[in-house]
Protein backbone atom coordinates (compact mmCIF):
# COMPACT_ATOMS: atom_id res chain seq x y z
CA UNK A 1 0.00 0.00 0.00
CA UNK A 2 3.30 2.20 0.60
CA UNK A 3 3.95 2.31 -2.76
CA UNK A 4 0.21 2.73 -4.33
CA UNK A 5 0.03 5.83 -1.66
CA UNK A 6 3.29 7.63 -2.33
CA UNK A 7 2.38 7.35 -6.16
CA UNK A 8 -0.41 8.88 -5.51
CA UNK A 9 0.40 11.46 -3.27
CA UNK A 10 2.96 12.62 -6.40
CA UNK A 11 0.26 12.70 -8.71
CA UNK A 12 -2.00 14.86 -6.80
CA UNK A 13 0.60 17.12 -5.74
CA UNK A 14 1.17 16.99 -9.67
CA UNK A 15 -2.44 17.85 -10.71
CA UNK A 16 -2.74 21.05 -8.64
CA UNK A 17 0.46 22.44 -9.26
CA UNK A 18 0.35 22.66 -12.77
CA UNK A 19 -0.61 25.08 -14.22
CA UNK A 20 -2.79 22.99 -17.00
CA UNK A 21 -4.63 22.54 -13.54
CA UNK A 22 -5.14 25.46 -13.16
CA UNK A 23 -5.90 26.80 -16.24
CA UNK A 24 -8.78 24.66 -16.09
CA UNK A 25 -10.05 25.17 -12.84
CA UNK A 26 -10.12 28.57 -13.37
CA UNK A 27 -12.29 28.53 -16.98
CA UNK A 28 -14.51 25.91 -15.43
CA UNK A 29 -15.07 27.80 -12.66
CA UNK A 30 -15.54 31.17 -14.36
CA UNK A 31 -18.53 29.46 -16.33
CA UNK A 32 -19.99 27.85 -14.13
CA UNK A 33 -19.90 31.11 -12.13
CA UNK A 34 -21.53 32.70 -15.36
CA UNK A 35 -24.26 30.23 -15.57
CA UNK A 36 -25.56 30.07 -12.37
CA UNK A 37 -25.56 33.89 -12.28
CA UNK A 38 -27.29 34.02 -15.61
CA UNK A 39 -29.83 31.65 -13.56
CA UNK A 40 -29.84 32.92 -10.01
CA UNK A 41 -30.86 36.55 -12.61
CA UNK A 42 -33.51 34.47 -14.24
CA UNK A 43 -35.03 33.15 -10.95
CA UNK A 44 -35.41 36.55 -9.43
CA UNK A 45 -36.94 38.04 -12.14
CA UNK A 46 -39.68 35.52 -11.66
CA UNK A 47 -39.79 35.40 -8.16
CA UNK A 48 -43.54 34.80 -7.89
CA UNK A 49 -42.68 31.68 -10.39
CA UNK A 50 -40.73 30.89 -8.05
CA UNK A 51 -43.14 30.30 -5.38
CA UNK A 52 -44.88 28.27 -6.36
CA UNK A 53 -41.84 25.98 -6.71
CA UNK A 54 -41.24 23.32 -4.32
CA UNK A 55 -37.46 23.03 -5.12
CA UNK A 56 -35.93 26.61 -6.39
CA UNK A 57 -32.53 26.09 -5.02
CA UNK A 58 -31.60 23.18 -7.54
CA UNK A 59 -33.06 25.32 -10.46
CA UNK A 60 -29.74 26.84 -10.19
CA UNK A 61 -28.04 23.63 -11.40
CA UNK A 62 -31.12 22.98 -13.93
CA UNK A 63 -32.28 26.06 -15.63
CA UNK A 64 -30.35 27.82 -18.46
CA UNK A 65 -28.58 30.96 -18.30
CA UNK A 66 -27.76 32.55 -21.01
CA UNK A 67 -27.06 29.51 -23.43
CA UNK A 68 -26.52 26.34 -21.13
CA UNK A 69 -27.59 24.91 -17.65
CA UNK A 70 -24.78 23.90 -14.99
CA UNK A 71 -25.91 20.06 -16.21
CA UNK A 72 -25.73 20.99 -19.71
CA UNK A 73 -22.12 22.44 -19.24
CA UNK A 74 -20.53 19.57 -17.00
CA UNK A 75 -21.89 16.92 -20.02
CA UNK A 76 -20.20 19.01 -22.63
CA UNK A 77 -17.20 20.28 -21.01
CA UNK A 78 -16.41 18.31 -18.22
CA UNK A 79 -15.01 15.35 -20.33
CA UNK A 80 -12.18 17.80 -20.93
CA UNK A 81 -11.22 17.59 -17.43
CA UNK A 82 -11.06 13.88 -17.41
CA UNK A 83 -8.71 14.11 -20.39
CA UNK A 84 -6.60 16.45 -19.65
CA UNK A 85 -5.72 14.94 -16.62
CA UNK A 86 -5.07 11.70 -18.10
CA UNK A 87 -4.13 11.99 -21.68
CA UNK A 88 -0.01 11.64 -20.92
CA UNK A 89 -0.15 9.89 -17.48
CA UNK A 90 1.42 6.93 -18.59
CA UNK A 91 3.16 7.50 -21.79
CA UNK A 92 5.11 10.90 -20.34
CA UNK A 93 6.71 8.26 -17.94
CA UNK A 94 7.65 6.38 -20.45
CA UNK A 95 9.03 9.29 -22.74
CA UNK A 96 11.09 10.92 -20.10
CA UNK A 97 12.05 7.59 -18.58
CA UNK A 98 10.96 7.82 -15.11
CA UNK A 99 8.66 4.81 -16.10
CA UNK A 100 11.64 1.77 -15.76
CA UNK A 101 12.72 3.52 -12.59
CA UNK A 102 9.28 3.40 -11.03
CA UNK A 103 8.53 -0.19 -11.84
CA UNK A 104 11.88 -1.00 -10.64
CA UNK A 105 10.78 0.28 -6.98
CA UNK A 106 9.85 -2.69 -4.15
CA UNK A 107 5.73 -1.85 -5.23
CA UNK A 108 3.29 -4.15 -7.65
CA UNK A 109 3.00 -2.87 -11.09
CA UNK A 110 -0.86 -1.58 -10.77
CA UNK A 111 0.33 0.58 -7.81
CA UNK A 112 1.53 3.10 -10.78
CA UNK A 113 -2.03 3.00 -12.25
CA UNK A 114 -3.97 2.68 -9.46
CA UNK A 115 -2.38 5.50 -8.16
CA UNK A 116 -2.55 7.81 -11.20
CA UNK A 117 -6.26 6.72 -11.36
CA UNK A 118 -7.02 7.68 -7.99
CA UNK A 119 -5.33 10.52 -7.92
CA UNK A 120 -7.32 11.43 -11.28
CA UNK A 121 -10.22 11.25 -9.35
CA UNK A 122 -9.75 12.86 -6.40
CA UNK A 123 -8.63 15.76 -8.51
CA UNK A 124 -11.47 15.49 -10.49
CA UNK A 125 -13.64 15.24 -7.10
CA UNK A 126 -11.93 18.41 -5.65
CA UNK A 127 -12.51 20.07 -8.49
CA UNK A 128 -16.46 19.09 -9.41
CA UNK A 129 -17.39 19.33 -5.38
CA UNK A 130 -15.74 23.00 -5.32
CA UNK A 131 -17.86 24.56 -8.18
CA UNK A 132 -21.03 23.07 -6.61
CA UNK A 133 -20.61 24.52 -3.58
CA UNK A 134 -19.17 27.71 -4.51
CA UNK A 135 -22.43 27.97 -7.21
CA UNK A 136 -24.49 26.98 -4.49
CA UNK A 137 -22.90 29.99 -1.94
CA UNK A 138 -23.07 32.25 -4.60
CA UNK A 139 -27.15 31.12 -5.16
CA UNK A 140 -27.61 31.63 -1.51
CA UNK A 141 -26.56 35.06 -1.63
CA UNK A 142 -27.92 36.06 -4.88
CA UNK A 143 -32.09 34.36 -4.56
CA UNK A 144 -31.78 33.50 -1.01
CA UNK A 145 -33.01 30.48 -0.74
CA UNK A 146 -31.73 27.73 1.60
CA UNK A 147 -31.73 24.44 0.15
CA UNK A 148 -33.57 21.52 1.91
CA UNK A 149 -32.43 18.10 2.93
CA UNK A 150 -33.61 16.75 0.06
CA UNK A 151 -31.84 19.13 -2.15
CA UNK A 152 -28.63 18.63 -0.42
CA UNK A 153 -29.30 14.73 -1.04
CA UNK A 154 -29.48 15.23 -4.88
CA UNK A 155 -26.93 17.44 -4.93
CA UNK A 156 -24.41 14.92 -3.22
CA UNK A 157 -26.14 11.93 -6.26
CA UNK A 158 -25.56 14.49 -9.04
CA UNK A 159 -22.36 15.18 -8.03
CA UNK A 160 -21.51 11.48 -7.51
CA UNK A 161 -22.72 10.83 -11.08
CA UNK A 162 -20.70 13.31 -12.31
CA UNK A 163 -17.45 12.52 -10.81
CA UNK A 164 -18.21 9.08 -12.34
CA UNK A 165 -19.07 10.54 -15.80
CA UNK A 166 -16.08 12.57 -15.51
CA UNK A 167 -13.80 9.80 -14.22
CA UNK A 168 -14.99 7.50 -17.23
CA UNK A 169 -12.96 9.84 -19.65
CA UNK A 170 -10.13 9.87 -17.37
CA UNK A 171 -9.98 5.91 -17.77
CA UNK A 172 -10.01 6.30 -21.93
CA UNK A 173 -7.32 9.06 -21.80
CA UNK A 174 -5.45 7.00 -19.53
CA UNK A 175 -5.53 3.61 -21.83
CA UNK A 176 -5.09 5.94 -24.45
CA UNK A 177 -1.53 6.80 -23.09
CA UNK A 178 -0.79 3.12 -22.36
CA UNK A 179 -1.52 2.23 -26.08
CA UNK A 180 0.24 5.28 -27.80
CA UNK A 181 3.92 5.79 -27.09
CA UNK A 182 3.11 9.38 -28.76
CA UNK A 183 1.29 11.84 -25.70
CA UNK A 184 0.48 13.88 -28.84
CA UNK A 185 -0.68 10.98 -30.34
CA UNK A 186 -2.72 10.01 -27.21
CA UNK A 187 -4.43 13.36 -26.94
CA UNK A 188 -5.59 13.87 -30.44
CA UNK A 189 -7.47 10.41 -29.92
CA UNK A 190 -8.85 10.74 -26.73
CA UNK A 191 -10.44 14.32 -28.44
CA UNK A 192 -11.42 12.09 -31.17
CA UNK A 193 -13.62 9.55 -29.08
CA UNK A 194 -14.92 12.61 -27.34
CA UNK A 195 -15.97 14.09 -30.06
CA UNK A 196 -17.58 11.04 -31.62
CA UNK A 197 -19.23 9.99 -28.71
CA UNK A 198 -20.79 13.30 -27.48
CA UNK A 199 -21.25 14.59 -30.54
CA UNK A 200 -21.73 12.43 -33.81
CA UNK A 201 -23.96 9.48 -31.96
CA UNK A 202 -26.58 12.03 -31.93
CA UNK A 203 -25.99 12.33 -35.34
CA UNK A 204 -26.30 8.26 -35.92
CA UNK A 205 -28.62 7.96 -33.92
CA UNK A 206 -30.84 10.25 -36.02
CA UNK A 207 -29.48 8.14 -38.88
CA UNK A 208 -30.12 4.31 -37.94
CA UNK A 209 -33.60 5.72 -36.88
CA UNK A 210 -34.26 7.22 -39.98
CA UNK A 211 -33.07 3.93 -42.25
CA UNK A 212 -35.56 1.65 -40.11
CA UNK A 213 -38.29 3.66 -39.40
CA UNK A 214 -38.14 7.16 -41.76
CA UNK A 215 -40.69 9.49 -39.82
CA UNK A 216 -41.22 12.79 -42.43
CA UNK A 217 -41.94 15.57 -41.07
CA UNK A 218 -43.77 17.22 -44.33
CA UNK A 219 -45.49 13.89 -45.00
CA UNK A 220 -48.30 12.26 -42.68
CA UNK A 221 -46.26 9.36 -40.79
CA UNK A 222 -48.28 7.10 -38.90
CA UNK A 223 -48.20 7.44 -34.70
CA UNK A 224 -46.15 3.69 -34.76
CA UNK A 225 -43.56 5.06 -37.08
CA UNK A 226 -43.00 7.85 -34.97
CA UNK A 227 -42.83 5.91 -32.14
CA UNK A 228 -40.05 3.45 -33.66
CA UNK A 229 -38.45 6.60 -35.37
CA UNK A 230 -38.17 8.22 -31.43
CA UNK A 231 -37.32 4.47 -29.95
CA UNK A 232 -34.22 3.70 -32.32
CA UNK A 233 -33.23 6.93 -32.00
CA UNK A 234 -33.43 7.47 -28.07
CA UNK A 235 -31.72 3.69 -27.81
CA UNK A 236 -28.64 4.45 -30.38
CA UNK A 237 -28.21 7.64 -28.16
CA UNK A 238 -27.80 5.85 -25.22
CA UNK A 239 -23.97 4.54 -26.40
CA UNK A 240 -23.00 7.79 -25.33
CA UNK A 241 -21.95 8.71 -22.39
CA UNK A 242 -22.66 12.18 -22.47
CA UNK A 243 -26.37 11.49 -23.18
CA UNK A 244 -26.82 8.71 -20.06
CA UNK A 245 -25.33 11.56 -18.37
CA UNK A 246 -27.55 14.04 -19.21
CA UNK A 247 -30.67 11.97 -18.72
CA UNK A 248 -29.50 10.73 -15.29
CA UNK A 249 -28.70 14.22 -13.79
CA UNK A 250 -31.46 15.63 -15.37
CA UNK A 251 -34.27 13.39 -13.46
CA UNK A 252 -32.43 13.77 -10.02
CA UNK A 253 -31.77 17.25 -10.24
CA UNK A 254 -35.51 18.05 -11.28
CA UNK A 255 -38.16 16.32 -8.97
CA UNK A 256 -40.83 17.10 -11.24
CA UNK A 257 -39.28 15.14 -14.22
CA UNK A 258 -40.91 11.60 -14.38
CA UNK A 259 -39.41 9.86 -17.28
CA UNK A 260 -36.10 9.68 -19.37
CA UNK A 261 -38.18 9.56 -22.50
CA UNK A 262 -39.94 12.05 -24.21
CA UNK A 263 -43.93 12.54 -23.88
CA UNK A 264 -44.40 10.78 -27.43
CA UNK A 265 -43.11 7.82 -26.09
CA UNK A 266 -45.37 7.28 -22.98
CA UNK A 267 -47.72 4.66 -23.00
CA UNK A 268 -50.98 5.17 -21.49
CA UNK A 269 -50.71 4.19 -18.30
CA UNK A 270 -47.96 6.72 -17.94
CA UNK A 271 -50.03 9.30 -19.24
CA UNK A 272 -52.13 8.46 -17.10
CA UNK A 273 -50.20 8.28 -14.39
CA UNK A 274 -48.24 11.74 -14.88
CA UNK A 275 -51.52 13.61 -15.17
CA UNK A 276 -52.95 12.37 -11.93
CA UNK A 277 -49.90 12.64 -9.56
CA UNK A 278 -48.53 16.35 -9.61
CA UNK A 279 -46.10 15.69 -7.14
CA UNK A 280 -42.30 15.48 -7.55
CA UNK A 281 -40.76 12.30 -7.11
CA UNK A 282 -38.79 12.01 -3.74
CA UNK A 283 -35.01 11.18 -4.39
CA UNK A 284 -35.17 7.17 -4.19
CA UNK A 285 -38.08 7.25 -6.79
CA UNK A 286 -35.73 9.77 -9.20
CA UNK A 287 -33.31 6.88 -8.70
CA UNK A 288 -35.10 4.02 -9.53
CA UNK A 289 -35.93 5.74 -12.77
CA UNK A 290 -32.45 6.50 -14.03
CA UNK A 291 -30.90 3.69 -12.31
CA UNK A 292 -29.72 2.07 -15.56
CA UNK A 293 -28.44 4.73 -16.73
CA UNK A 294 -26.09 5.63 -13.18
CA UNK A 295 -25.28 1.78 -13.43
CA UNK A 296 -24.02 1.92 -17.13
CA UNK A 297 -22.40 5.06 -16.41
CA UNK A 298 -20.23 3.22 -13.18
CA UNK A 299 -20.07 0.45 -15.12
CA UNK A 300 -18.56 1.88 -18.39
CA UNK A 301 -16.13 3.53 -16.30
CA UNK A 302 -14.76 0.47 -14.44
CA UNK A 303 -14.45 -1.24 -17.78
CA UNK A 304 -12.45 1.59 -19.05
CA UNK A 305 -10.31 1.03 -16.32
CA UNK A 306 -10.26 -2.73 -15.73
CA UNK A 307 -8.77 -2.74 -19.80
CA UNK A 308 -6.22 0.17 -18.75
CA UNK A 309 -5.32 -2.19 -16.15
CA UNK A 310 -4.56 -4.94 -18.36
CA UNK A 311 -2.88 -3.43 -20.71
CA UNK A 312 -0.29 -1.89 -19.05
CA UNK A 313 0.31 -5.39 -16.43
CA UNK A 314 0.88 -7.11 -19.27
CA UNK A 315 3.01 -4.26 -21.47
CA UNK A 316 6.34 -5.13 -21.63
CA UNK A 317 8.86 -2.69 -19.72
CA UNK A 318 11.73 -1.48 -22.15
CA UNK A 319 14.59 1.17 -21.35
CA UNK B 1 22.68 -22.73 -6.58
CA UNK B 2 26.00 -22.59 -4.34
CA UNK B 3 25.84 -20.75 -1.31
CA UNK B 4 28.10 -17.76 -2.57
CA UNK B 5 26.15 -17.60 -5.71
CA UNK B 6 23.88 -14.46 -5.65
CA UNK B 7 22.48 -14.34 -9.07
CA UNK B 8 22.02 -17.51 -11.43
CA UNK B 9 20.38 -17.80 -14.85
CA UNK B 10 20.01 -21.08 -16.36
CA UNK B 11 18.84 -21.42 -20.21
CA UNK B 12 17.62 -17.48 -19.87
CA UNK B 13 16.35 -16.79 -23.25
CA UNK B 14 14.14 -14.04 -24.30
CA UNK B 15 12.29 -13.78 -27.98
CA UNK B 16 10.40 -10.78 -29.56
CA UNK B 17 8.70 -12.98 -32.28
CA UNK B 18 11.14 -14.51 -34.05
CA UNK B 19 14.18 -12.74 -33.26
CA UNK B 20 16.36 -13.94 -30.18
CA UNK B 21 17.58 -11.20 -27.97
CA UNK B 22 19.57 -13.40 -25.18
CA UNK B 23 19.58 -17.64 -26.23
CA UNK B 24 20.05 -19.97 -23.39
CA UNK B 25 22.03 -17.48 -20.93
CA UNK B 26 23.49 -19.38 -18.24
CA UNK B 27 25.29 -16.88 -15.90
CA UNK B 28 26.10 -16.93 -12.22
CA UNK B 29 27.51 -14.07 -10.12
CA UNK B 30 29.04 -14.63 -6.74
CA UNK B 31 28.14 -12.47 -3.43
CA UNK B 32 30.43 -9.40 -3.45
CA UNK B 33 32.21 -8.73 -7.04
CA UNK B 34 31.70 -6.87 -9.59
CA UNK B 35 31.05 -8.08 -12.49
CA UNK B 36 31.67 -6.64 -16.01
CA UNK B 37 28.60 -7.49 -18.80
CA UNK B 38 30.13 -6.25 -21.83
CA UNK B 39 28.87 -7.11 -25.06
CA UNK B 40 28.22 -4.27 -28.16
CA UNK B 41 24.56 -2.49 -28.63
CA UNK B 42 21.97 -4.74 -29.30
CA UNK B 43 23.43 -8.03 -27.26
CA UNK B 44 21.14 -8.74 -25.10
CA UNK B 45 22.70 -6.86 -22.06
CA UNK B 46 19.71 -4.81 -21.13
CA UNK B 47 16.85 -7.54 -21.75
CA UNK B 48 18.65 -9.47 -19.26
CA UNK B 49 18.66 -7.30 -16.70
CA UNK B 50 15.27 -6.38 -17.30
CA UNK B 51 14.60 -10.36 -16.66
CA UNK B 52 16.85 -10.55 -13.67
CA UNK B 53 14.68 -7.97 -12.27
CA UNK B 54 11.52 -9.49 -13.15
CA UNK B 55 10.15 -6.33 -15.67
CA UNK B 56 10.48 -8.59 -18.49
CA UNK B 57 9.09 -12.09 -18.54
CA UNK B 58 11.42 -14.54 -20.18
CA UNK B 59 10.65 -16.51 -22.94
CA UNK B 60 12.68 -19.71 -21.49
CA UNK B 61 14.66 -20.45 -18.49
CA UNK B 62 15.13 -19.70 -15.31
CA UNK B 63 16.46 -16.81 -13.27
CA UNK B 64 17.30 -16.73 -9.15
CA UNK B 65 18.64 -13.92 -7.22
CA UNK B 66 19.25 -14.75 -3.91
CA UNK B 67 17.47 -18.00 -4.61
CA UNK B 68 14.09 -15.92 -5.73
CA UNK B 69 12.41 -16.28 -8.41
CA UNK B 70 12.36 -12.14 -9.93
CA UNK B 71 8.74 -12.93 -11.55
CA UNK B 72 7.14 -14.79 -8.38
CA UNK B 73 8.67 -12.27 -5.77
CA UNK B 74 8.87 -9.61 -7.52
CA UNK B 75 8.80 -7.09 -4.85
CA UNK B 76 11.18 -9.00 -2.42
CA UNK B 77 13.66 -9.08 -5.36
CA UNK B 78 13.10 -5.35 -6.12
CA UNK B 79 13.64 -4.61 -2.50
CA UNK B 80 17.14 -5.76 -2.71
CA UNK B 81 18.11 -4.72 -6.21
CA UNK B 82 18.88 -1.61 -7.32
CA UNK B 83 18.68 -0.72 -10.68
CA UNK B 84 20.27 2.08 -12.40
CA UNK B 85 18.86 2.16 -16.26
CA UNK B 86 21.12 3.69 -19.19
CA UNK B 87 18.80 6.67 -19.79
CA UNK B 88 17.85 7.16 -15.89
CA UNK B 89 15.08 9.74 -16.26
CA UNK B 90 13.72 12.55 -13.23
CA UNK B 91 11.23 14.30 -12.37
CA UNK B 92 13.15 17.55 -14.01
CA UNK B 93 10.42 19.95 -11.55
CA UNK B 94 11.56 17.96 -8.06
CA UNK B 95 15.02 18.70 -6.81
CA UNK B 96 17.37 16.23 -5.35
CA UNK B 97 16.12 15.98 -1.91
CA UNK B 98 12.41 15.91 -3.30
CA UNK B 99 13.52 13.15 -5.73
CA UNK B 100 15.27 11.34 -2.88
CA UNK B 101 12.17 11.78 -0.82
CA UNK B 102 9.71 10.48 -3.56
CA UNK B 103 12.09 7.32 -4.28
CA UNK B 104 12.01 6.70 -0.24
CA UNK B 105 8.83 6.89 0.04
CA UNK B 106 8.50 4.30 -2.94
CA UNK B 107 10.85 2.09 -1.02
CA UNK B 108 8.68 2.28 2.00
CA UNK B 109 11.67 4.10 4.41
CA UNK B 110 9.95 5.79 7.26
CA UNK B 111 9.67 9.39 7.41
CA UNK B 112 11.98 10.20 10.61
CA UNK B 113 15.03 8.06 8.76
CA UNK B 114 14.40 9.41 5.40
CA UNK B 115 16.01 12.99 6.05
CA UNK B 116 19.08 11.69 7.62
CA UNK B 117 19.68 8.82 5.14
CA UNK B 118 18.93 11.35 2.14
CA UNK B 119 21.67 13.84 3.78
CA UNK B 120 24.32 10.55 4.05
CA UNK B 121 23.74 9.84 0.10
CA UNK B 122 24.09 13.25 -1.35
CA UNK B 123 27.19 13.68 1.10
CA UNK B 124 28.17 10.31 -0.35
CA UNK B 125 27.88 11.31 -4.17
CA UNK B 126 28.59 14.93 -4.01
CA UNK B 127 25.44 16.49 -4.04
CA UNK B 128 24.85 18.36 -0.72
CA UNK B 129 25.38 21.66 -2.65
CA UNK B 130 23.05 20.92 -5.15
CA UNK B 131 20.21 19.40 -3.44
CA UNK B 132 17.78 21.93 -3.42
CA UNK B 133 18.39 22.54 -7.10
CA UNK B 134 15.94 21.78 -9.60
CA UNK B 135 16.84 18.34 -11.50
CA UNK B 136 16.35 19.82 -14.43
CA UNK B 137 18.88 22.24 -14.48
CA UNK B 138 21.45 19.04 -13.47
CA UNK B 139 24.13 18.38 -15.88
CA UNK B 140 24.03 14.72 -16.78
CA UNK B 141 27.01 13.69 -14.19
CA UNK B 142 25.02 15.25 -11.66
CA UNK B 143 21.90 13.34 -12.81
CA UNK B 144 23.82 10.16 -12.68
CA UNK B 145 25.33 10.70 -9.17
CA UNK B 146 21.32 11.52 -7.65
CA UNK B 147 20.55 8.01 -9.34
CA UNK B 148 23.19 6.57 -7.64
CA UNK B 149 21.74 7.93 -4.43
CA UNK B 150 18.11 6.64 -5.52
CA UNK B 151 19.15 3.05 -5.62
CA UNK B 152 21.35 3.19 -2.62
CA UNK B 153 18.14 4.33 -0.65
CA UNK B 154 17.01 0.98 -0.31
CA UNK B 155 20.38 -0.41 0.80
CA UNK B 156 20.08 -2.41 -1.69
CA UNK B 157 22.75 -6.17 -1.71
CA UNK B 158 23.03 -6.08 -5.74
CA UNK B 159 23.40 -3.12 -7.88
CA UNK B 160 22.34 -3.38 -11.99
CA UNK B 161 24.48 -0.69 -13.67
CA UNK B 162 23.46 -0.29 -17.00
CA UNK B 163 25.81 2.74 -18.81
CA UNK B 164 26.57 4.22 -15.60
CA UNK B 165 29.45 6.35 -17.15
CA UNK B 166 28.04 7.08 -20.67
CA UNK B 167 28.47 11.03 -21.95
CA UNK B 168 30.36 11.52 -19.14
CA UNK B 169 33.33 13.54 -18.91
CA UNK B 170 36.76 11.49 -17.89
CA UNK B 171 37.16 12.76 -14.47
CA UNK B 172 33.64 12.66 -14.00
CA UNK B 173 33.15 9.07 -15.20
CA UNK B 174 36.54 8.27 -13.13
CA UNK B 175 35.10 9.72 -9.83
CA UNK B 176 31.54 7.41 -10.78
CA UNK B 177 33.49 4.15 -10.95
CA UNK B 178 35.53 5.01 -7.62
CA UNK B 179 32.44 5.40 -6.22
CA UNK B 180 31.20 2.31 -6.96
CA UNK B 181 34.50 0.48 -6.43
CA UNK B 182 34.27 2.06 -2.63
CA UNK B 183 30.54 0.62 -2.16
CA UNK B 184 31.50 -3.34 -3.16
CA UNK B 185 34.39 -2.40 -0.66
CA UNK B 186 32.89 -1.46 2.32
CA UNK B 187 29.55 -1.76 1.46
CA UNK B 188 30.01 -5.51 -0.22
CA UNK B 189 27.29 -4.85 -2.59
CA UNK B 190 27.58 -6.71 -5.38
CA UNK B 191 27.69 -5.25 -8.46
CA UNK B 192 26.83 -6.37 -12.46
CA UNK B 193 27.93 -3.70 -14.60
CA UNK B 194 27.11 -3.31 -18.08
CA UNK B 195 29.40 -0.83 -20.00
CA UNK B 196 30.96 -0.39 -23.44
CA UNK B 197 33.96 1.56 -21.19
CA UNK B 198 36.26 -1.52 -21.12
CA UNK B 199 38.79 0.52 -19.63
CA UNK B 200 36.41 1.12 -17.12
CA UNK B 201 35.63 -1.93 -16.20
CA UNK B 202 38.72 -3.29 -16.30
CA UNK B 203 39.98 -1.18 -13.43
CA UNK B 204 36.91 -2.64 -11.00
CA UNK B 205 36.32 -6.08 -12.40
CA UNK B 206 36.76 -9.06 -10.77
CA UNK B 207 35.31 -11.36 -13.58
CA UNK B 208 33.96 -10.36 -16.72
CA UNK B 209 31.08 -11.59 -19.37
CA UNK B 210 30.87 -10.86 -22.92
CA UNK B 211 27.78 -10.84 -24.56
CA UNK B 212 27.20 -11.12 -28.60
CA UNK B 213 23.94 -11.43 -30.69
CA UNK B 214 22.28 -12.74 -27.13
CA UNK B 215 25.02 -15.38 -26.73
CA UNK B 216 27.43 -15.30 -23.40
CA UNK B 217 30.99 -16.14 -25.77
CA UNK B 218 33.00 -15.72 -22.93
CA UNK B 219 33.02 -15.38 -18.85
CA UNK B 220 35.55 -15.14 -16.67
CA UNK B 221 38.08 -13.09 -15.02
CA UNK B 222 40.50 -11.11 -17.27
CA UNK B 223 43.66 -13.07 -17.26
CA UNK B 224 41.78 -16.47 -17.68
CA UNK B 225 40.21 -15.22 -20.73
CA UNK B 226 43.43 -13.25 -22.23
CA UNK B 227 44.91 -16.86 -21.15
CA UNK B 228 42.13 -18.79 -23.15
CA UNK B 229 42.66 -16.64 -26.23
CA UNK B 230 46.24 -15.56 -26.62
CA UNK B 231 48.38 -18.79 -24.37
CA UNK B 232 50.68 -17.84 -21.19
CA UNK B 233 53.07 -15.11 -22.63
CA UNK B 234 55.34 -12.53 -20.86
CA UNK B 235 52.60 -9.66 -22.55
CA UNK B 236 49.64 -8.34 -20.58
CA UNK B 237 46.48 -7.99 -22.28
CA UNK B 238 44.00 -5.13 -21.98
CA UNK B 239 40.58 -6.00 -21.68
CA UNK B 240 39.83 -4.61 -24.97
CA UNK B 241 42.12 -6.45 -27.05
CA UNK B 242 40.69 -9.55 -25.45
CA UNK B 243 36.93 -8.21 -26.33
CA UNK B 244 37.95 -7.30 -29.95
CA UNK B 245 39.20 -10.68 -30.70
CA UNK B 246 35.96 -12.55 -29.19
CA UNK B 247 34.08 -9.66 -31.43
CA UNK B 248 36.11 -10.34 -34.42
CA UNK B 249 35.89 -14.37 -33.51
CA UNK B 250 32.11 -14.19 -33.63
Amino acid sequence: MSGLFAVFKKELCDHFSSYRFVILFALIAMVSFITSYMAGIHMKENLEALAKTRFPFLMLFSSPGALFSMIQFVAFFGPLIGLILGFDSINRERAQGTLVKLVSQPIYRDAVINGKFLAGVATISVLLTSIVLVISGFGLALVGVVPGIEEIWRLLVYLLISIFYISFWLGISILFSIFFKGIATSALASVALWIFLSFFISLGAEVAANAVAPADSQNQTKPEIIVKNMRIKETVSLISPMVLYSKATEIIIDPMRKTTGSIIMMGPMEELLSSRFQNPLTLGQSMIVVFPHMTALIAITLICFAISYLVFLKQEIRT
Amino acid sequence: MDADTIIETVNLTKKYNQYEAVSNLNLKVKEGEIFGFLGPNGAGKTTTLLMLLGLSQPSGGSVKICGLDPLRKAKEVKRIVGYLPENVGFYEDLDAVQSLEYVASLNGIQKNKTEEKINELLELVGLVQDAHKKVGAFSRGMKQRLGIAEVLIKEPSILFLDELTLGLDPEGALRLIDLIHSLNQDKKITVLLCSHNLHQVQRISNRVGIMINGKMVAEGTITSLAKEKFGVGEKEYSLEEIYMEYFQEV
